[in-house]
């Protein structure tokens, strides 16, 4: 436990160390906004991205059947079991100057996207599984006895049902991205102001010698994931509101 | 090994479970705890066992005082209405674990949960898993389980509630044998009044944390000791403030002077019984028992207008 | 209806071999069909090696700690009531939504030199940062969820009623604990102990920040790859993310043989 606090702590400290002046400085340095803006919006579009496919494949899973399933169900976690920086040179390979599919995104901001959008597949797909299998099928067969079309019986009856899931893995795949350092690395080529991301930027600036301007950033990050967090024991609470007397 | 409960009270938050409860419980005998959901039964039977521990009061088992003691060291045998099987385990390691605890030696072990596996009708069913039995047959382990440590008294949560109604009449018969034969002092506990009727000596009617009475069952439903009493353990009709029992009303065709009028709503055939529900001039219900041949002989009709007389009520004082 | 089933499962498994698959079969293609000898003579740099024994030892110290700690934390939420049992849950959540960088700077201000207890370690001649331990430190650090994770549902949905029954029985809180509570969740265990080693063995970001990179002594196996790659050393940057592909692949096929079993629609 103490592991975890006492870091926190100091992180907090040191970044408030010279001073709120500084602290604000340190925040919108032209490199530092321009690092967050970017790292914040490329995660939103992945997750946003996954939020869609993720739910198209776990739709695929729990309501098609065909062979070879189960092992497309098992690839989905290959990025929870892969080293970052393993994938991020992968698809280096795969999409980068050599590419065997004539891609070359290496070094810009699609390279970051894609690096992205492979750290945070699984999450919106697992969060939704579970959902899906728990549905009770006779609602849609109930929306479907009283006239409504395939489209109207997924737009008011499944989905409100599983937005709850959605919802907490996009949340999760947003706070995963944001922070992601390995798998963007080695692909997006680090350069500021085009592909730098918040995690390397505050890299750079404790190699540079300037902690606090780090810590400034970093406590952004921090704040960042504990709305996150919060969030997603909001969605949870709000999810469960039907099942409580 | 008797029990004896003296002024327990157990509250959780705002309700009130168990509200200066004592009941002596004589060895060797079968007592029942009856009670609607929330009458504190279960609480009590709990707080016997040591699973929980009251606000206020003692309880003596054997007459040595167990107040404060965890369960580990009141040699109690429990039952749970859910079976509390070990999953992991089969159904020999399962009746064995208590043995195994305590350290008996092998040989004793496996003589002994022979024994009680014959004794439970599961033999040929030792190293299957709990999943794979059903659900008389997991709570018949359960039961060999709780025995097989020889414990002063058996306790028992509802333990045929989570079953189909055949299986739990056949268990009934069968646990009164088991416990003519191992005489164990045993506390079961029910909602159903039938089940405490037929299997207790003894029945202790609670009602919202209190002991309305404590009685056989026949003195429990000839001599209640009050409305609720009444009104649990078996059917009753209410006559202004009187009770009356339905196979306490006399049905006749035509009226004479100490007679009432009434209607024929519905007629029930429940095999030797028929239930005949009616509807009285003041638009009350009124339920009225006859046998097969009684009613066959007066030739009842839905709608038909008939005259009934109760032959014994039964008043409270407030 | 048959045609839209058939254009979800193509957009399903086209993504997934598009961003998954394809990448990853691409590189052992390519790696064993072009450059294998290089590949396995860089494999046997000593520095390579000696980063694969940091990676191990890290491992090795923060698989058992973590899953001790979250079986007793899982415990503790799930069968106590006390005082901030909330902010304990969220701790124990909180590696998973932080970045790594995050996490790596933040020990760097606890150990540094000039960190709270920089003055105090450098007394007593302890070195943690740019060393071993910080290296362990932060592999703890980013692994502590996930056994807890595991079991703590699992603990929910079992119920204490097969504990209760262990201490009618006789049996003590250790022996209820060993025979009774342990079997039972033993397979969220196990899975959670997966987790946590696939996510040791992955940590990049708070490893990069806390052990300095110092070749032959404080890299470890994914440090390694970005130093090789960034030395224009492909073979040893493929040899060593094909042995940790390898690995990756192994532990996933364990996930999904031991992922807690769910009824198919």
């Amino acid at each position: 436990m103490l592991i975890v606090a006492l870091p926190i702590a100091a992180l907090v400290w040191q970044s408030k160390h010279d001073g709120w002046s500084r602290f604000w400085t340190d925040i919108t340095s032209q490199e530092a906004v321009a690092a967050l803006k970017l790292t914040l919006a490329v995660s939103a579009l992945a997750a946003l991205a996954n939020a869609v496919l993720g739910t198209i494949t776990a739709w695929v899973l729990v309501r098609d059947d065909f062979r070879g399933k189960s092992l497309v169900n098992a690839v989905i976690d290959l990025p929870f079991a892969l080293p970052t920086i393993v994938a991020g040179l992968v698809l280096l390979t795969f999409y980068g100057p050599n590419s065997p599919v004539g891609i070359h995104a290496a070094f810009t901001r699609y390279a970051l996207f894609l690096a992205l959008l492979f750290v945070t597949l699984p999450f919106v797909v697992r969060t939704v599984q579970p959902v899906l299998i728990e549905l009770d099928r006779d609602m849609e067969e109930a929306a479907r006895s009283l006239g409504a079309g395939e489209f109207a019986v997924f737009r008011r009856i499944v989905l409100p049902n599983i937005l709850p899931g959605i919802l907490s893995g996009v949340t999760m795949a947003f706070a995963r991205a944001v922070g992601e350092i390995g798998a963007v690395v080695l692909i997006t080529g680090n350069i500021p102001y085009k592909t730098e991301v918040a995690s390397v930027y505050i890299f750079n600036q404790i190699e540079s010698n300037n902690p606090t301007g780090a810590a400034a950033v970093a406590v952004l990050l921090l704040t960042i994931s504990f709305l996150v967090l919060l969030g997603v024991g909001g969605i949870r609470r709000l999810a469960t509101r039907h099942e409580r007397a | 090994m008797s029990i004896s409960v003296r002024h327990v009270s157990k509250k959780f938050g705002t309700f009130t479970a168990l509200d200066d409860v004592s009941i002596d419980v004589e060895a060797g005998s079968l007592t029942a705890l009856l009670g609607p959901s929330g009458s504190g039964k279960s609480t009590l039977l709990r707080v016997i066992a040591g699973l929980e521990v009251p606000d206020s009061g003692s309880v003596f088992i054997d007459e040595r005082n167990m107040t404060g003691r965890p369960p580990q060291q009141r040699e109690v045998g429990f039952v749970f209405q859910h079976y509390a099987a070990f999953k992991h385990m089969t159904v020999q390691d399962n009746v064995a674990f208590g043995l195994r605890i305590r350290k008996r030696p092998k040989a004793e072990i496996e003589e002994r949960v022979k024994q009680l596996l014959a004794l439970v009708q599961l033999d040929g069913l030792a190293k299957r898993f709990p999943s794979q039995l059903s659900g008389g047959q997991r709570q018949r382990m359960g039961l060999a389980r709780a025995l097989a440590v020889d414990p002063a008294v058996l306790l028992l949560d509802e333990p045929f509630g989570a079953l189909d109604a055949r299986v739990r009449k056949e268990l009934r018969t069968w646990l009164r044998r088991l416990h003519e034969e191992t005489q164990t002092t045993t506390v079961i506990v029910t909602h159903d009044q039938e089940e405490a009727m037929e299997v207790a000596d003894e029945v202790v009617v609670m009602n919202r944390g209190k002991v309305e009475q404590v009685a056989g069952p026949r003195d429990l439903y000839e001599h209640p000791a009050n409305e609720f009493v009444m009104t649990f353990v078996g059917q009753a009709n209410r006559l202004g403030d009187a009770y009356v029992r339905p196979h306490d009303v006399s049905l006749v065709l035509e009226p004479n002077g100490a007679t009432r009028e009434a209607m024929i709503e519905r007629i029930v055939h429940l095999g030797f019984e028929v239930r005949v529900e009616l509807v009285r001039e003041d638009g009350e219900p009124l339920s009225v028992q006859l046998t097969r041949d009684d009613a066959e002989r007066l030739e009842l009709e839905r709608g038909q207008i008939v005259y009934v007389r109760p032959t014994k009520q039964t008043t409270f004082a407030n | 209806m048959n045609a839209r089933k058939l254009v979800l499962r193509f957009v399903a498994v086209g993504y997934l071999a598009a961003i998954l698959v394809a990448p990853l079969v691409f590189v052992f293609y390519r790696t064993f069909a072009h450059d294998s000898s290089s590949v396995w003579s860089a494999l046997r740099d000593p520095d390579t090696i000696h980063a694969f024994k940091v990676t191990l030892i890290a491992v090795a110290i923060a698989v058992p700690l973590n899953t001790i700690f979250g079986v007793v934390c899982a415990l503790a939420i799930v069968r106590r009531r006390f005082p901030g049992k909330g902010i304990v849950n969220a701790f124990v959540d909180l590696p998973l939504a932080l970045s790594p960088v995050v996490v790596g700077f933040s020990l760097y201000l606890l150990y540094g030199r000039l960190g709270w207890f920089g003055h105090w370690l450098l007394a007593h001649g302890i070195q943690i940062l740019f060393a071993l331990p910080a290296i362990v430190l932060a592999t703890i650090f980013v692994s502590v969820p996930f056994v807890a994770r595991e079991v703590i549902p699992t603990l929910r949905e079992i119920g204490d009623e097969q504990e209760q029954a262990s201490y009618t029985l006789g049996a003590s809180s250790w022996q209820t604990f060993w025979r009774v509570t342990l079997p039972s969740i033993r397979w969220a265990v196990i899975y959670g102990v997966v987790l946590t080693t696939a996510r040791c063995l992955g940590e990049y970001g708070a490893v990069a920040i806390v052990s300095g990179s110092i070749q032959g002594k404080t890299e470890t196996a994914t440090l390694r790859v970005q130093e090789e790659y960034e030395n224009l050393n492909f073979a040893g940057a493929y040899g060593i993310s094909l042995m940790l592909a390898l690995i990756a692949i192994f532990v996933l096929v364990l996930m999904t043989t031991l992922r807690p079993k769910e009824a198919t629609a």
